[in-house]
């Protein structure tokens, strides 16, 4: 179960040049982690991060999320993947614009044919164990940055995904919101979720159980911390 | 989904109110224009088609074919198996035909105190004034009673009236035909010349029966004239027409026929070709204009795939597939197009109203030239939109999430 990663390389075509922004990526994480993935930009983790998330295909090498192959899915399987077990929550938080927190959250269910109705009484649930019940109907430019966080993860939980990926959560947020934004994901590590964490801060990656560093498209560290040795 | 498309459609074009209007209105114009300006076309054809009916163009004229003796055929025309029966049978069973007319015609002198003059005398029914479009200008026509009681009335000719009569009204004098007086009842309006350059007021009518058996003494007509409702029935007419009066006169397999059905079809043709060229001409303008309003739709679709690059990485990030994206833009593009057909619905009726009530142009709006131009505007929505609702279904989440 959880994650699998075999000699995973992702190659990109720049002019006549061929770029490896993966070379041959092996790893495991099980259900449960809380991993940090660290490195400086260019180092290949937002590429990681992107083939671990589903929205990009390895050039070469075996992924299995859940004991299923992904790496050779098309477009659309692929979609319907993220849509079931993953959960996204960006720097940039990406909520629509346009409709309110409520709606936003329930999003993924539009995608997964789920009725009206039961979206919208299952992201009122949700949005409530994230503290933000009386913020429903609040759009997306009339919240903090905290708060929009909040509402971005909530939609990350939406449809019990078992992996939450967050590309550098508390990038754009003050540091009060951070260690909130921490917390949550810590109380979700807890309640049993994967959290796969992108980040260059060295102080956010302190939150996870696991650190895994990559440069230059290979893992050159990965460490579980003491305490969480079994 | 499909529902959840439309709301999301919707929404998108509530956020862009001016946009979306003046988007559409690209459209309202062109269905405008092909509503109003094919409601010009079609009132032009209704027209001429109604000028050409008085013509006689929807008519059908039966008449009896030649009679052979031993091989020997004469003029036709001489055959005497067309009657009145036939007349009667014709109006009760074929269908999409208005009146039917008998007559029977022959030259004679007519007398008029000093005066005389010869001129073809046609028996006929009540029925013949509607069919030959006549209006009595002065007294009344010949009337069903008299047809029954064989009276001896004669409504005139315009030509006649004034060869006989003079500036004198003739109404409730007597004419002599063959030598036997006859009550003028009425004077035709004038007609003028035929489109053959006969006067079509030089006439005289009495009832049909008198005409059988008082004036000519036969049992037989001269011909039967039929007015078709409908121009497009005219084929299916004569075809009932033709088999009905075979099977009367007991015609069987390849037989000749003992009559001749006639019609006016080069008129109709003509007519119809010149008036079609016109209404074609009008529409391809506003057929033009509609397609320039759906290149409208496409250019502001393509704006709207970039400036919404974003969104649709999110929603392709949370699992929107390629169908639900293509959806989603396709959607917005057909709204876009039925709302303005709609809308365009209204305004070329509006406009169609206005130029027969201001303009003095006699317009006709149907319910295919209304229809049509609607169902344009849903296909210009349609394939204007396949080609950025394909472009946003296609982006890669990746990048559209990058997207600044």
């Amino acid at each position: 179960m959880g994650i699998t990663l075999k000699e995973i390389t992702k190659c990109y075509k720049i002019g006549e040049e061929t770029v490896a922004a993966l070379a041959g990526v092996s790893l495991e994480i099980k259900n449960g982690e809380f991993v940090a993935i660290m490195g400086p930009s260019g180092s290949g983790k937002s590429t990681m991060m992107n083939i671990l998330g589903c929205l990009d295909r390895p050039t070469s090498g075996s992924y299995l999320l859940e004991e299923q192959e992904v790496a050779t899915l098309t477009d659309d399987e692929l979609a319907k993947t993220r849509n079931k077990r993953i959960g996204f929550v960006f720097q940039n938080f990406n909520l629509l614009s346009r409709v309110s927190a409520w709606e936003n959250v329930a999003l993924p269910l539009v995608y997964a044919g789920i009725a009206e109705k039961e979206r919208l009484n299952r992201a009122a649930v949700i949005l409530e164990s994230v503290g933000l019940a009386s913020r429903k109907q609040h759009m997306p430019n009339e919240l903090s940055g905290g708060q929009r966080q909040r509402v971005a993860i909530a939609r990350a939980l939406i449809n019990e995904p078992s992996i939450i990926m967050a590309d550098e959560p508390t990038g754009n947020l003050d540091s009060r919101s951070s260690v909130d934004i921490m917390r949550i994901f810590g109380d979700l590590n807890e309640q049993g979720k994967t959290i796969i964490l992108v980040t260059h801060e060295p102080d956010i990656a302190q939150s996870a159980k696991r650190v895994i560093t990559v440069r230059d498209g290979l893992i050159i560290s990965d460490e579980v911390k003491e305490q969480y040795h079994v | 989904m499909f529902k959840e498309s439309i709301a999301i459609a919707l929404r998108a074009l509530l956020a862009n109110k001016l946009r979306s209007i003046l988007t559409m209105l690209g459209i309202i114009i062109g269905v405008g224009a092909v509503i109003s300006m094919v409601s010009i076309g079609m009132g032009v054809k209704e027209k001429v088609q109604n000028s050409i009916a008085s013509l006689g163009s929807n008519m059908l004229i039966v008449t009896p074919g030649a009679a052979s003796s031993q091989g020997v055929r004469s003029a036709s025309g001489s055959s005497i198996t067309l009657s009145l029966e036939d007349a009667e049978y014709i109006k009760k069973t074929v269908q999409g035909i208005d009146y039917v007319a008998p007559s029977v015609s022959k030259q004679y002198q007519i007398i008029a105190g000093n005066q005389n003059w010869t001129t073809t005398v046609y028996g006929i029914t009540p029925e013949y004034m509607a069919i030959k479009s006549l209006t009595v200008g002065s007294g009344s026509f010949v009337s069903q009673q008299d047809i029954n009681s064989r009276n001896r009335v004669a409504v005139l000719g315009a030509t006649v009236a004034e060869n006989l009569f003079g500036e004198m009204n003739p109404t409730g004098e007597n004419v002599r035909i063959n030598n036997t007086p006859y009550l003028v009842v009425g004077v035709l309006d004038s007609k003028g010349q035929s489109s053959m350059g006969q006067d079509q007021d030089d006439i005289v009518l009495v009832p049909l029966t008198t005409a059988q058996e008082r004036l000519v003494g036969i049992t037989y007509l001269n011909s039967i004239s039929i007015q078709v409702t409908k121009m497009e029935g005219m084929d299916q007419a004569q075809e009932q027409i033709t088999s009905l009066l075979r099977q009367r006169h007991k015609i069987s397999g390849t037989k000749e026929d003992d009559f001749t059905v006639r019609n006016l079809t080069s008129i109709m043709a003509m007519m119809t070709e010149t008036t079609g060229t016109i209404t074609l001409l009008l529409g391809s303008i506003g057929a033009i204009s509609l397609l320039v309003g759906g290149i409208g739709i496409m250019n502001i679709m393509m704006v709207s795939v970039t400036e919404r690059t974003r969104e649709i990485g999110i929603r392709k990030a949370l699992g929107a597939t390629y169908r639900d994206i293509m959806l989603q833009f396709l959607i917005e593009s057909v709204v876009i197009g039925v709302l303005g057909g709609v809308f365009g619905i209204f305004l070329g009726i509006v406009a169609a109203f206005a130029i027969s009530t201001f303009g003095g142009l006699n317009t006709v709006i149907s319910a295919v030239s209304i229809l049509v131009p609607f169902g344009f505007s849903i296909a210009v929505g349609l394939f204007f939109g396949i080609y950025p609702a394909r472009k946003a279904a296609l982006l890669d989440p990746i990048e559209a999430l990058r997207y600044e």
